[in-house]
């Protein structure tokens, strides 16, 4: 009889997809990870909206915008484990950095006073099918509960395979020092 | 949205006929580089700003490096210090690649853009196409492999800093990419023959396919080859008539400029003597193909004169040509690599150069996606002042948006929204290969909901998907 596979779904929050590229720096064990995993919402599929509850979510990215709270909720009502992946969910990460800056520096920089600019009326983007951008930039567990948290810029592929496979098989994680790593 | 790399959100609105009056690709996200680096010291920059993109973090990284090559007043680089740079960006061009065309984008191509989304992913061609499979993972392997031995890392590496490099190639790691290079090389030649063979099979439904006419841009070498890690930028018409030629990156501002616009966070870049409406153009593949007299790589050139048989010898404007394009650029990558592999100056020991100091420095390269440019001024204290990026994807902003107009008025009648229709919205945008992380400064996933509105503002279908 065949087992069910446990559900697997990822998302990119205000990350880089780094984290998401370094899951695929697996390499051949992408094909592995297939047998042991149904992909369910993610961005390297077309699955857009949860089919099933997950397993596993792997978060990449902290909060900026409303979006990302949605999306962070959704995922914590839908999986059983939720995982920050990399530095910027974990602590915010580089968009950190503009959490000491007002919001509004930031965006007259962008579309006023950049030297390619080109705005006559003077207008910054806030048309109302763009997200309320957040006043600083949240980790995830500010936002909802997560029970793991991956360290590194982004975390090692070997980092990501040893313990996604450890919580997909109910196993310990067996996570020696060299393949954590902060950078 | 899915299967591109960022935050997007499409919107179509309708009059009281039900026809499409208008249809916008939003990029969503904002995260605010240009001012929060401001104060954080030059040397520090290409590390920082490569996590901009976890995608493509050589190209920001290199463009960087470039821009404070220009600060610290170093010139010209050492050969070991170019050719290493040079070969982590074949390496980048060649990994990017392989990643759209095999994990992002094989599945419309070998399923159908109407086939059940449940299959139509990279997952679905592993168990239907084992071998393609595991062949394009193993594609982009070799070039993170080339990445981590050129920047130490795979993703968001430290290899260039202002003025050079900090490590050579080893004849261990030069031996180790040499074992694989061969069939590298035969991998690309049957990847871009997946690309041509589709495109010519399927042209005539192709062609129109979110197709228009464009200027084009990038930046080319002095002699009119492809190059993409350093030239003067050139623009041509959509006939192919030069608009500019061998312009010095240092003086992109006087050419180019970028509209905001209120309903995206992505600005619209155009040229400037052509003003805001006429003035925007492509760039990335096809663009590069359009505008270079030749490729210096013998296999590449003979498909790149291939490719413009097609159309005479006139630019391509057909907006799915993108995918035979980076196919080429594919195998042209892993001739570049070959040779450089081959050459002894990777083995040099001076690594880095210094002259007189500058205030401002501009880097610009080619990006997998496209023309990158990034421009910085720095005090007497070493902190970055001010900080301008344009990146490749926000030059394609005004294409998409045309793409994604032209295939919405093309496949939507009544306010019926099939998945199939929306993936095919997907499929025109996917042509650009976007890095919506790049172009908003940032990068995650957004489901595409597309939101059909009729003449009076109100909803009447939204479908997520």
């Amino acid at each position: 009889m065949d087992m069910v596979k446990p559900r697997l779904a990822t998302a990119s929050l205000a990350g880089c997809f780094g984290c998401h590229m370094s899951l695929l720096d697996i390499d051949e064990r992408i094909l592995q990870l297939i047998e042991l995993v149904e992909f369910d919402k993610s961005p390297i599929d077309d699955i857009k909206q949860f089919t099933s509850r997950c397993a596993v979510g792997l978060i990449e990215g902290g909060c900026c915008n409303e979006e990302n709270v949605h999306n962070l909720q959704y995922f914590r009502e839908n999986c059983d484990i939720l995982v920050s992946v990399g530095e910027c969910a974990i602590m915010g990460g580089i968009p950190a950095l503009r959490n000491n800056i007002p919001l509004k520096e930031c965006l007259e920089e962008a579309y006023l006073n950049g030297p390619t600019v080109y705005n006559p009326d003077g207008k910054i983007p806030g048309d109302e099918e763009l997200p309320l951008i957040l006043n600083r930039v949240y980790p995830c567990h500010e936002v909802v509960k997560m029970d793991y948290h991956l360290p590194g810029c982004p975390p090692p592929a070997d980092l990501i395979w040893r313990a996604l496979t450890a919580l997909l098989e109910n196993k310990p994680m067996d996570l020696p020092y060299e393949v954590i790593k902060y950078d | 949205m899915t299967r591109v790399e960022g935050h997007g959100k499409v919107t179509i609105l309708l009059d009281e006929n039900k026809q499409v009056t208008q249809a916008r690709l939003h990029i969503v996200e904002f995260r605010g580089f240009e001012r929060f680096i401001q104060d954080r010291p030059y040397w520090e920059i290409p590390v920082v700003v490569q996590r901009l993109c976890g995608i493509c973090p050589v190209s920001h990284h290199l463009a960087a490096a470039k821009a404070m090559d220009v600060i610290v007043g170093a010139d010209r680089l050492t050969p070991t210090a170019e050719k290493m740079r040079r070969l982590m960006h074949y390496g980048q061009i060649y990994q990017s690649h392989a990643l759209h065309f095999f994990h992002l984008v094989s599945p419309d191509l070998l399923f159908g853009f109407d086939a059940d989304p449940a299959i139509r992913n990279v997952i679905g061609v592993a168990e239907k196409f084992p071998e393609l499979a595991v062949q394009g993972v193993m594609m982009r392997k070799y070039g993170q492999e080339i990445i981590k031995v050129t920047a130490g890392k795979k993703i968001h590496g430290t290899g260039a800093i202002p003025g050079g490099i900090n490590k050579n190639l080893s004849i261990e790691e030069r031996d180790f990419l040499l074992k694989d290079i061969d069939q590298q090389i035969e991998w690309s030649r049957g990847a871009l023959k997946i690309a041509r063979d589709y495109t010519l099979e399927h042209f005539a439904d192709l062609k129109d396919f979110g197709s228009f006419d464009s200027s084009h841009l990038s930046i080319i070498r002095g002699d009119g080859a492809l190059d993409l890690y350093d030239g003067g930028l050139r623009a041509i018409d959509f006939q192919g008539n030069r608009i500019f030629d061998h312009v010095n990156c240092r003086d992109y501002t006087d050419y180019i400029a970028e509209e905001v616009k209120d309903w995206s966070y992505m600005k619209f870049p155009f040229i400037k003597k052509l003003g805001p409406e006429k003035g925007w153009y492509r760039v990335g593949p096809l663009a590069r193909l359009n505008t270079a007299d030749f490729i210096d790589t013998p296999e590449a050139e003979a498909a790149r004169q291939d490719f413009m048989a097609l159309t005479n010898g006139k630019p391509n404007n057909v907006t799915m040509a993108y995918h035979w394009a980076r196919m080429i650029e594919v195998l042209h990558s892993a001739e570049k690599i070959r040779e450089l592999l081959n050459d002894t100056d990777l083995q040099g020991e001076d690594l880095v150069v210094k002259g007189e100091r500058r205030p401002e420095g501009i880097g610009v390269i080619e990006a997998p996606r496209g023309t990158l440019f990034h421009h910085y001024r720095v005090d007497e204290n070493d902190q970055v002042t001010m900080a301008n990026l344009i990146v490749s994807t926000t030059s394609n902003n005004e294409p998409m948006n045309l793409a994604v107009e032209k295939v919405a008025k093309k496949y939507i009648s009544g306010t019926e929204v099939t998945e199939g229709l929306l993936n095919r919205v997907e499929v025109a945008i996917r042509a650009y290969d976007p890095c919506l992380s790049c172009a908003t400064h940032a990068l995650g996933k957004m489901p595409l909901i597309v939101s059909i509105v009729d003449h009076n503002g109100r909803i009447v279908d939204e479908k997520i998907t």
